[in-house]
């Protein structure tokens, strides 16, 4: 039996007829009124704005004012644009310079913190940088990586090399900022490897060191290929984060120098909102950008069903 | 550092496995030269994390004058709080420049509070509508609903730097522009993650509370508020910290509603603070000042509820 949706249950719908036709949409009353300020969310900032981004790139559309039809002359110009191509390049090797280091060192983290400890001491320690923003981080290592005040270049110095520009050339600046990143997001990734190696049996390596395996051996044999499906599920996931990276670079370096860390998301902020608040085309980057990171999801997904015990 | 209290698994988690307790007996026993390496590596990369909470401490504590003779000193050179008060807006702008401030200032109360609201309505608002719908998906039957669920499961597909641009022409469309309730408003009714997370949650509640309750005549709602939401509430309670800590740090989105003060949050103002300071000498005791006074909040929150904080990364898996 179904509650009239309009409250209390004091309202009672008239018996007979009435119930037995409600009888067959089940909960339907109730449930439309418990999804329906939940829909109205998702329709208007969520699915209206994803249709809206999509037809804005095929416009000549700017802040001030929604434009015509122009077809695929946003994508056009995007595939000609150099700063674009630029961007995209950029993105990706902070991708894989952030996503690389950082799955290797929360591997290390999670596997040390699995054989040596459970201590919450530990694991707190580890998580705090993920706390505080993404501001406050590149705060901390503006100051850090001073050219002159920096204490990082006063051990660089100590020992004897000459003094490093961290944000401020062109090579170093994408490693820079994604060793900052590395540095506040270590912990939860380390935390996410955690939570996956708790899902293997204690007893595999009990039965492990019966047989005289070094740690080495277990982590290679165990470990790795239990944890495998786990770790491809966090490394998706991790990288695309990753890749809306903007924070960092709007605070440090403002895509400089000479775009060297001029990153997609933060040309596309710069293409709306400070270069000509041309709409259109950096909705046209946004979709770009969308598409590679659904590509990346739709793997995920794939992963999450093949996986679902470790979801939960 | 080597406390090994057993961690016990809060409800809901179930993250530690029972044999740990033994099994960690009988390691501390052989301390071979492979767990001294491994606690070395683990210790050393606790440093490097408390390392710049801890250089901002000291650089916050120092004046900018003494800075350049004692750079690597480990202690604040020239010990002062004034940095604290040009962040706070408390020096007056002769004194701010006298010790190479740039003569801006913080409203750092003022920021707080944006900040503090802006935080709060989107956790309350977000949960609580997402929090309905995820009843509906998880306990309801009715024609249509695992059909709705995908649709919503397929919004977490959606990078939120997508609907940026979108959602900026919808706030400035409803006149939300520089307002707290425009930086709210876009996460205030729901995630679906959120919804996705508490769905996966009532899922789990056992169906004959339900059964009892609806046989003493509940509704649907007293049921949702009196049984379902309480049961909840360590879910609700981890999902909100997160959410909280997810708006307190988010800063483009506010970067692109806020245009002056009145909606200023926390983030930006640090930002815009970075950017005033002069790049030749720029201001570091009050610029590590006001990144200290910044996360103290959320360092602070997370000191109130670490292990509920550490146990969630676990527990959702993936956010």
């Amino acid at each position: 039996m179904s509650a009239a949706p309009a409250a209390t249950g004091r309202a009672r719908p008239s018996p007979g007829t009435r119930r037995r036709r409600l009888q067959g949409l089940g909960d339907l009353p109730a449930a439309l009124v418990f999804i329906l300020p939940a829909t109205v969310g998702f329709v208007a900032f969520l699915l209206w704005p994803t249709l809206r981004g999509i037809w804005l790139s095929l416009t000549d559309s700017t802040a001030f004012q929604p434009g015509g039809f122009v077809g695929l002359a946003n994508y056009e110009r995007m595939v000609a644009d150099p700063v674009f191509w630029n961007a995209f390049r950029v993105t990706i090797w902070y991708v894989v310079l952030n996503i690389g280091v950082q799955t290797v060192l929360a591997v290390l983290v999670a596997v040390l913190m699995h054989r040596l400890t459970r201590s919450m001491i530990v694991r707190g320690i580890i998580l705090t940088p993920y706390l505080v923003s993404n501001v406050v981080a590149a705060m901390l290592f503006l100051m850090l990586l001073d050219y002159q005040l920096g204490f990082v270049n006063e051990v660089v110095e100590g020992l004897g090399w000459d003094r490093v520009m961290f944000f401020g050339d062109q090579s170093l600046v994408i490693p820079t900022i994604a060793m900052v990143n590395v540095w506040r997001h270590l912990g939860y990734t380390a935390l996410l490897v955690f939570a996956g190696l708790q899902t293997i049996p204690a007893n595999l390596y009990e039965a492990g060191r019966v047989d005289g395996a070094s740690e080495l051996r277990m982590f290679r044999e165990i470990t790795m290929p239990l944890l495998r499906p786990y770790l491809g599920l966090v490394l998706i996931v991790t990288m695309i984060g990753s890749f809306q990276v903007f924070d960092t670079v709007s605070v440090t370096t403002q895509g400089g120098p000479a775009n060297a860390s001029n990153v997609v998301q933060y040309y596309i902020y710069e293409v709306a909102f400070s270069r000509g608040y041309d709409f259109g085309y950096a909705s046209a980057m946004s979709v770009a950008l969308m598409v590679v990171l659904a590509t990346i999801s739709i793997v995920q997904f794939r992963a999450t069903r093949a996986n679902q015990n470790d979801m939960a | 550092m080597t406390t090994t209290a057993p961690a016990p698994a809060p409800p809901g988690t179930g993250t530690v496995t029972p044999a740990s307790a033994p099994r960690r007996r009988r390691r501390l026993r052989r301390p071979g030269l492979g767990r001294v390496l491994g606690w070395v590596v683990l210790v050393l990369v606790m440093l490097a994390t408390l390392f710049p909470f801890y250089w901002m401490l000291r650089t916050a504590l120092s004046t900018n004058a003494a800075l350049p003779g004692g750079a690597a000193d480990p202690l604040p050179v020239g010990f002062s709080t004034e940095g604290f008060r040009r962040a706070l807006g408390l020096a007056t702008p002769a004194e701010s420049l006298a010790d190479g401030g740039s003569g801006a200032s913080l409203d750092f109360p003022r920021y707080l509070l944006n900040s503090v609201v802006v935080a709060t309505l989107v956790t309350a608002g977000q949960i609580f509508f997402s929090a309905m719908a995820a009843y509906a998906f998880a306990r309801l039957r009715w024609p249509g609903r695992d059909v709705v669920y995908s649709v919503f499961l397929a919004g977490l597909m959606v990078p939120v730097i997508f609907t940026l641009l979108p959602n900026f022409l919808l706030i400035r469309d409803l006149g939300l522009l520089d307002t707290l309730a425009g930086i709210a408003l876009p996460t205030t009714i729901m995630t679906p993650f959120a919804v996705f997370f508490l769905r996966q949650f009532f899922a789990g509640i056992s169906v004959e509370v339900e059964e009892a309750a609806k046989l003493d005549g509940a509704g649907r709602f007293r049921t949702f508020f009196t049984i379902i939401l309480p049961m909840a509430s360590p879910a609700v309670a981890t999902l909100a910290i997160l959410t909280y800590m997810t708006a307190w740090n988010d800063y483009l989105w506010p970067l692109l509603v806020s245009q002056s003060e009145d909606s200023r949050v926390l983030t930006l103002a640090l930002g815009i603070f970075r950017a005033q300071a002069p790049q030749s000498a720029p201001d570091w005791a009050g610029l590590m000042a006001a990144t200290l006074l910044a996360a103290l909040p959320m360092l602070l929150l997370f000191g109130l509820f670490a292990r509920r904080i550490v146990n969630s990364i676990g527990f959702t898996g993936i956010k």
